[in-house]
């Protein structure tokens, strides 16, 4: 299991267009890839509903794991779009 | 008032909020309801998955055809019909047995309990929830799509709500104003009608029960809804339409009609704030709202982050006015680093700039970060201080500002009372006052802003309150010093004469209520405003005191402003 802790990067944190953008992304990554708060329950990377109910702020940590030869390649992706500012685009 | 045999009563007047200051008059169009669950359900489980994917695809393509916050929610909520969370809660519920109408329905109702629980803006996001579930719903079983109809005629679309997937299935140049039974003034229907431009009224109670085809005037200003208004108000509608084109049309410097200069100024929170006010015919930044910053934030900006914030907004007004409010946080805005969470009087407490006996370092960080971002761009912020009490407070902070190198204009906001009525002691420390009539209300009236059943006491008509603000402005004219106002009461047309009369020097507000202010001055005379503010003065309540100003203004601009 490979993971990435990554602070949220979007000024509005991850609700909205973020969290509609990194679900897109997660959903297409070609592997189950899963996010959380540090130390807690993780959920569906891909599910913008289960994204949303962390109510991650900006700022805010988070960790998102996968499994696989590709894991590591996908999580670099994810975790530098998390740390983006996704409402500025 | 003639009433019918059924339905609503002509002349019926539904209250809401309004948003804008439009008013027009046309025919109800009224969007289709959800659709209601037939017994025992329906649909065809095969089918399931294939509904969510034309929902998703109806709207998504309805996504790449719009712009701006419109664009975006469509996407949401068209990623909210692809969610798998969603779609395998609801293939589970089939595979346990329920039809699969049933299964979207309760699937969906998870989420929006587990929403509306979590507030704030997970609960903003059920309506688009919702929109889901009704569409999909009915997908299954071959209904019409919810919402809309093809709009004929120009028409007011009514509603219990509109999701955004609704407003953008409207053909915007048939909608003359949308009407909501439910949702919020910044709900997504308020925004985006706002965006477009469209008046809008929501939370009018009732308002479902008036038929198709009733016409109705609905006043944005007023926020009401009148059926089968009287044939004047048509006209009215008409004036109103011109007078805001005439406005927005007019960029002059704000001065009353004998050329007595007011500064007109945007309040700002952030970068986006300041290019957009740049970009409008504003004489610079009365409020920069700096806390906006720091909200959300759980640990201080960095002085490299707060220098970056603030040579953008100070770049976007090279070489003109940004008047920028230290750290103003505590009270209503507690701040993840600063604030004691135990204080059981916060807006008596260790709020604004008072933080500087608990954490001095913070100020300093943001004064030397306002320094570095006017050496960086030439652009000499004026900087003030929330929440001063005393003239010492004002000499050991224009010290603070002066040891930090800020080399521009320094004072102090007042918001205290005691400071207002030692005015004349604080400017002769102070390089400039501005007024925050919310605050000093609050503290005048001592009532809290955060109570709605004692709003009336918070108004900024209260005799008490324009008294200080009459005491400092003069303070300020005899030192030949300017005393501004930015808080909400700058953006009412009908104060901002009062105000000038009082010898306020500038008005600053949020940019939507520049220009009916600007025209509001430009049509009376100093002599006028000062008569206006004596009577304002000289009335013994709030109501008193606007009824009189109201009476002395010219009843043109009263009308077509519908003050």
């Amino acid at each position: 299991m490979s993971e990435r802790t990554v602070a949220i990067g979007s000024a509005q944190g991850l609700h909205a267009r973020p969290a509609t953008l990194f679900a897109q992304a997660a959903g297409q990554a070609g592997i189950p890839v899963r996010i959380g708060r540090p130390g807690g329950p993780a959920v569906d990377a891909s599910s913008m509903l289960m994204l949303m109910t962390l109510s991650a702020a900006h700022g805010d940590e988070v960790v998102v794991s996968a499994d696989g030869p590709d894991a590591d390649r996908v999580l670099d992706e994810l975790a530098a779009l998390l740390a983006q500012d996704l409402d500025a685009q | 008032m003639t009433g019918t045999s059924d339905g609503v009563v002509s002349g019926h007047t539904f209250q809401g909020v309004g948003v804008g200051r439009g008013l027009v008059v046309g025919p109800v169009a009224k969007a289709f309801p959800s659709p209601v669950l037939p017994p025992g359900g329906g649909g065809d489980p095969d089918d399931l998955d294939a509904a969510f994917e034309r929902v998703a695809t109806t709207l998504q393509s309805r996504s790449d055809e719009a712009e701006g916050a419109l664009r975006d929610v469509l996407a949401a909520t068209a990623q909210m019909a692809r969610d798998p969370a969603l779609r395998t809660g609801a293939a589970q519920r089939v595979a346990a047995g329920e039809s699969p109408a049933e299964a979207v329905d309760r699937a969906v109702a998870q989420f929006v309990d587990l929403f509306t629980a979590a507030g704030g803006m997970l609960a903003e996001r059920v309506t688009d929830l919702r929109s889901v579930r009704d569409r999909v719903v009915a997908e299954l079983l071959g209904l019409d799509e919810p919402g809309v109809p093809a709009l004929a005629v120009p028409s007011v679309v009514v509603a219990a709500d509109l999701a955004p997937a609704d407003t953008a299935a409207l053909d915007v140049t048939k909608v003359l104003a949308i009407v909501t039974q439910h949702g919020g003034p910044t709900g997504h229907t308020a925004i985006i009608a706002g965006q477009l431009g469209i008046p809008c009224v929501v939370r009018a109670s009732g308002v479902m029960a008036v038929e198709t085809g009733r016409e109705v005037a609905v006043d944005a200003a007023a926020g009401t809804v009148v059926v089968d208004p009287e044939p004047h108000v048509r006209e009215l509608a008409a004036a109103r339409q011109d007078a805001a084109r005439r406005l927005e049309a007019d960029t002059a410097p704000g001065a009353t009609k004998d050329g007595h200069e007011v500064k007109l100024l945007a309040n700002i929170g952030t970068v986006a704030d300041a290019e957009r006010a740049a970009a409008s015919p504003v004489e610079g930044v009365g409020l920069f709202r700096t806390e906006v910053l720091y909200l959300e934030s759980a640990t201080a900006p960095t002085l490299e982050e707060q220098t970056r914030v603030y040579a953008a907004v100070l770049g976007a007004f090279a070489g003109g006015k940004v008047v920028v409010r230290t750290l103003d946080a505590g009270a209503d805005k507690p701040l993840a680093f600063a604030t004691q969470p135990d204080e059981e009087n916060p807006a008596l407490g260790v709020r604004g700039y008072r933080l500087v006996r608990r954490v001095p370092e913070l100020l300093r960080t943001q004064l030397a970060a306002l320094a570095a971002a006017a050496a960086q761009t030439g652009t000499d912020p004026w900087v003030m201080a929330p929440m001063i009490a005393t003239v010492q407070e004002t000499a050991d902070f224009v010290a603070m500002a002066r040891e930090a190198g800020l080399r521009g204009p320094v004072g102090v906001m007042i918001e205290v009372p005691a400071a207002a009525l030692r005015a004349r002691d604080v400017l002769e420390v102070a390089d400039f006052v501005s007024l925050g009539t919310n605050d000093l209300a609050q503290y005048t009236m001592a009532t809290d802003r955060l109570r709605g059943t004692l709003v009336d006491l918070l108004d900024p008509w209260q005799p008490a309150v324009l008294e200080l603000v009459a005491t400092t402005a003069r303070a300020a004219g005899e030192v030949g010093r300017s005393a501004g106002v930015c808080g909400e009461s700058a953006s009412d047309p009908l104060m901002a004469l009062v105000l000038t009369g009082l010898g306020v020097t500038s008005l600053s507000m949020s940019l939507g209520s520049l220009p009916a202010v600007r025209w509001t001055l430009r049509a009376h005379t100093l002599e006028q405003c000062r008569a206006a503010a004596a009577a304002a003065l000289g009335a013994r309540t709030a109501a008193e005191g606007r009824a009189a100003v109201r009476a002395l203004a010219d009843p043109e601009v009263v009308a077509e402003l519908a003050l």
